[in-house]
């Protein structure tokens, strides 16, 4: 990690916000747990006290405000109620802008003026503000010091001849031991300071440099500090002790006592040690490792076509290790997915005050594990299908009681893995999307033609279509320019994919398939003309053999009856312009997102392959059709190809013909 | 010889801040992320002085100097205890639990180095 306390703290800001945030919205279902009201407050005060640390002082100073309410919350003096939760969650929205640089001061203005308004409709009286009146130090030729250390002060770390260096360093000092006090060697405590001492400092000095000599221990210790003319000026700060030292000398220490009531803690628990590392730092571990695995791969042939059994078996332990450490690599960007789902709490928090609903959300399958990029990609999509569902799908409460359901709308977020997949499910309990109104829309639209036949699927599935959205009103909720379909491009640039059940008056699940990690490829290998490339694995449903009478008898329409649908395929041999003739058996292989098929005729499939993805050059990064790059077991570079933007090029390329012929 | 000063504390860009402050001032800093990794630390080797945040998971900083000042290996260890300026009474129980003194937060990097400095006297 680079050494900028500035960058650490900001992510560390990020992580107590996000603590905070959580503990809040806990909080507004258990208004009187005094645990979450403690946890809050010390995420305030941390947050506080590094900001002011690191240089963020505008944040300290905003945070001191909230730190403050929730100490009054935390000593009783004011009570815990939705509103004044609700308050400081927009200002932890504040505080992270803030943190980012971005915050409007009349918002944060805004903000501690409800918040003042929360505390007081939440408070019994008043708490009178403590004012502590400053006293102006003065300086004068010198001063008498007489001075006795609190017994257990060496015990406790300090070390008088250091503060009498320090009482030296301030002026022209002449120090001179009490041993009065010490005792015989039988009761001599060995870390017990018996001394006193008596001191003179001449020089231009003020109180408070020396006071702040005697800083620690100044509260538990016997000192008077007199100007050295008058001598009258003397004070205690320890009024409560016995004016003889001695006495205070022999009694044990107190400090022993309260520690003998508290149970010395346990052995430090086993506790999961935890490392931070960059993501980029992981995304050259993966790059090394992928450069491993084709390595390793290039040496299986090598040591397969020779004869050397050594080398052989070198070979095959490095398969295994280059296997293993593919293995690990995934495990380590992979991240639960509780770190996802934790921040829809607070929008279903914030859309059920947009709404007026009354909403809550149940979440499954958190512990399951996706790679952190993929997460990351999810939120936009997830965060507009959640709007849609709390917008769009569920009733109001009167709506639900009339029909029979409870008031509270149910919004349920669920995860779990299925082999090299997680599947994410996002189901609510609402009226269900109106088939009619689709269906309507989409023959305004032009979409379908009147009466056209569609499979419910199909149906469901025009809500993807870019423009689409039945919402009569464009509500804050709805139209903030996503759609469903920009939604499902992201999916689908995850490799992924989408899928919408609804029944009528009890709820619609939207499903997305996605695979665990972006950075390896489970891949159908194929050849087209002389070039291979790879079919990510997902998207194939089947092969098919293509003769070539059967490709010559289908010239000029590029259409296949596979069980009674009409499936338009692409010749990738003519996409890629290959200038090659046609294998005698030609394959297609039908690749498919959502409801949408496409077949792809390639010269032959080669097998299954599983290989690590190399992004491509920024200066390729515009060629539609592929997705990435992988490098062959004997060095050469194969094209993954794009399945979603192959499927948009063969679907109005088709239609077209249609149309035209 | 080099002090050796362990620093205890949850929030790790505090523990950097900490950690570049007093290698700069030619300490060896060791890091614990919480009082009972403190303990354990402090417990399995002495340092020359302590420095220990208040509010962390796992064990207190309270709780992490009551224990530490129990074993008699540790009498002498200087402990600083990071404060702020709010929470007076904790100074109070912090001195009772044995600790040497406090650094009240938000410190600059000069004044933790001065404080080491002096407790250290060197």
């Amino acid at each position: 990690m680079s050494e900028d306390p500035t960058a650490a703290f900001r992510i560390e800001a990020g992580e107590l916000l996000e603590q905070v945030e959580q503990g809040l919205l806990d909080l507004r279902d258990r208004l009187g747990d005094l645990g979450l009201v403690n946890a809050v407050f010390r995420g305030l005060h941390t947050l506080k006290g590094s900001g002011a640390m690191f240089g963020f002082d505008a944040l300290a100073g905003f945070t001191h405000h909230c730190e403050t309410a929730f100490d009054r919350v935390r000593k009783g003096d004011v009570r815990a109620t939705p509103e004044l939760v609700d308050v400081i969650l927009s200002a932890g929205d504040h505080m992270r802008a803030l943190v980012d640089g971005a915050a409007s001061p009349a918002e944060g203005q805004a903000i501690l003026d409800r918040l003042a308004a929360a505390v007081d409709a939440a408070a019994g009286v008043d708490a009178p503000g403590a004012a502590a009146a400053a006293v102006a130090p003065a300086a004068t030729q010198g001063w008498t010091l007489t001075f006795t250390l609190p017994p257990d002060a060496m015990a406790n770390g300090t070390n008088p001849l250091a503060l009498l260096d320090e009482l030296r360093e301030l002026g022209e000092a002449t120090i001179v031991a009490r041993t009065d006090a010490i005792p015989t060697l039988d009761e001599l405590v060995p870390n017990h300071c018996f001394v006193g001492w008596d001191c003179t400092l001449i020089g231009d000095i003020t109180r408070d440099a020396i006071e702040d000599v005697f800083l620690f221990v100044m509260d538990d210790m016997e000192i008077t500090i007199a100007p050295l003319a008058s001598q009258v000026e003397a004070i205690d700060p320890a009024p409560e002790a016995a004016p003889g030292p001695a006495a205070d000398v022999v009694a044990p220490p107190v400090a022993a006592n309260d520690a003998g009531n508290r149970q010395p803690a346990a052995a430090a628990r086993a506790q999961g040690e935890h490392v931070r590392v960059p993501a980029e730092r992981l995304d050259a571990l993966m790059d090394r490792v992928g450069e491993l695995v084709i390595a390793q791969s290039r040496l299986s042939q090598l040591a397969g076509h020779g004869q050397d059994l050594a080398l052989r078996s070198v070979s095959e332990e490095i398969e295994r290790l280059a296997g293993e450490m593919r293995d690990t690599m995934m495990v380590l960007r992979m991240v639960p997915v509780s770190t996802l789902f934790g921040r829809f709490r607070r929008l279903i928090h914030d859309l059920a005050i947009e709404t007026g609903k009354s909403i809550e959300l149940v979440t499954e399958g958190e512990t399951t594990e996706v790679d952190k990029t993929v997460i990351e990609r999810l939120f936009d999509p997830l965060v507009h299908i959640i709007r849609n569902s709390c917008d769009h799908g569920l009733e109001t409460a009167g709506d639900r009681i009339a029909a029979g359901k409870p008031g509270t709308g149910l919004i349920r977020l669920s995860a779990h893995q299925a082999g090299g997949e997680v599947l994410i499910t996002i189901t609510d309990d609402g009226r269900g999307i109106a088939r009619d109104r689709i269906r309507a829309k989409a023959e305004a639209n032009g979409l379908i033609t009147p009466g056209q036949p569609m499979s419910d699927d199909e149906l469901l599935g025009l809500i993807f279509h870019p423009g689409f959205s039945t919402a009569a009103q464009v509500t804050n909720l709805s139209g903030r320019g996503v759609g469903m379909d920009v939604v499902k491009r992201t999916i689908e640039s995850l490799r992924g994919s989408i899928v919408v059940k609804s029944v009528d008056g009890a709820g619609s699940t939207i499903t997305l398939r996605i695979p665990l990690t972006l950075a390896i490829i489970e891949g159908l290998l194929v050849r087209v003309g002389e070039g291979r490339y790879v079919i990510p694995l997902s998207a194939v449903e089947e092969c098919l053999e293509l003769s070539l009478e059967e490709d010559l008898r289908s010239r000029g329409r590029s259409i296949i009856t596979l069980r009674e649908r009409l499936i338009p395929f692409l010749r990738l041999r003519e996409v890629f312009d290959t200038g090659t003739r046609p294998d005698t058996y030609q394959k297609i292989v039908v690749v498919g997102t959502g409801a949408e098929r496409v077949g792809l005729v390639v010269d032959q499939i080669i097998g299954n392959h599983q290989t690590v993805i190399k992004a491509m050059s920024p200066l390729h990064r515009g060629v539609a059709s592929f997705a990435g790059a992988t490098i062959l077991g004997d060095g050469s570079v194969a094209l993954i190809l794009d399945i979603a933007q192959l499927v948009a090029l063969g679907q109005p390329r088709e239609e077209r013909r249609l149309a035209a012929g | 010889m080099t002090a050796s000063i362990l620093t205890v504390d949850d929030s790790a860009s505090l523990r950097m801040a900490i950690r570049i402050a007093l290698t700069g001032a030619g300490y060896a800093v060791t890091e614990a992320a919480d009082g009972a990794e403190g303990l354990a630390k402090a417990t399995a080797s002495r340092f020359d002085l302590i420095v220990t945040d208040l509010n962390m998971p796992n064990m207190d900083g309270l709780e992490m100097i009551r224990a530490l000042r129990q074993q008699p290996a540790q009498a002498g260890v200087p402990i600083i205890f990071l404060t702020t300026e709010s929470d007076d009474s904790m100074k109070a129980q912090a001195k009772a639990a044995g600790a040497t003194g406090w650094l009240v937060k938000p410190f600059q990097p000069e004044q933790l180095i001065r404080v080491a400095q002096k407790v250290l006297a060197r």
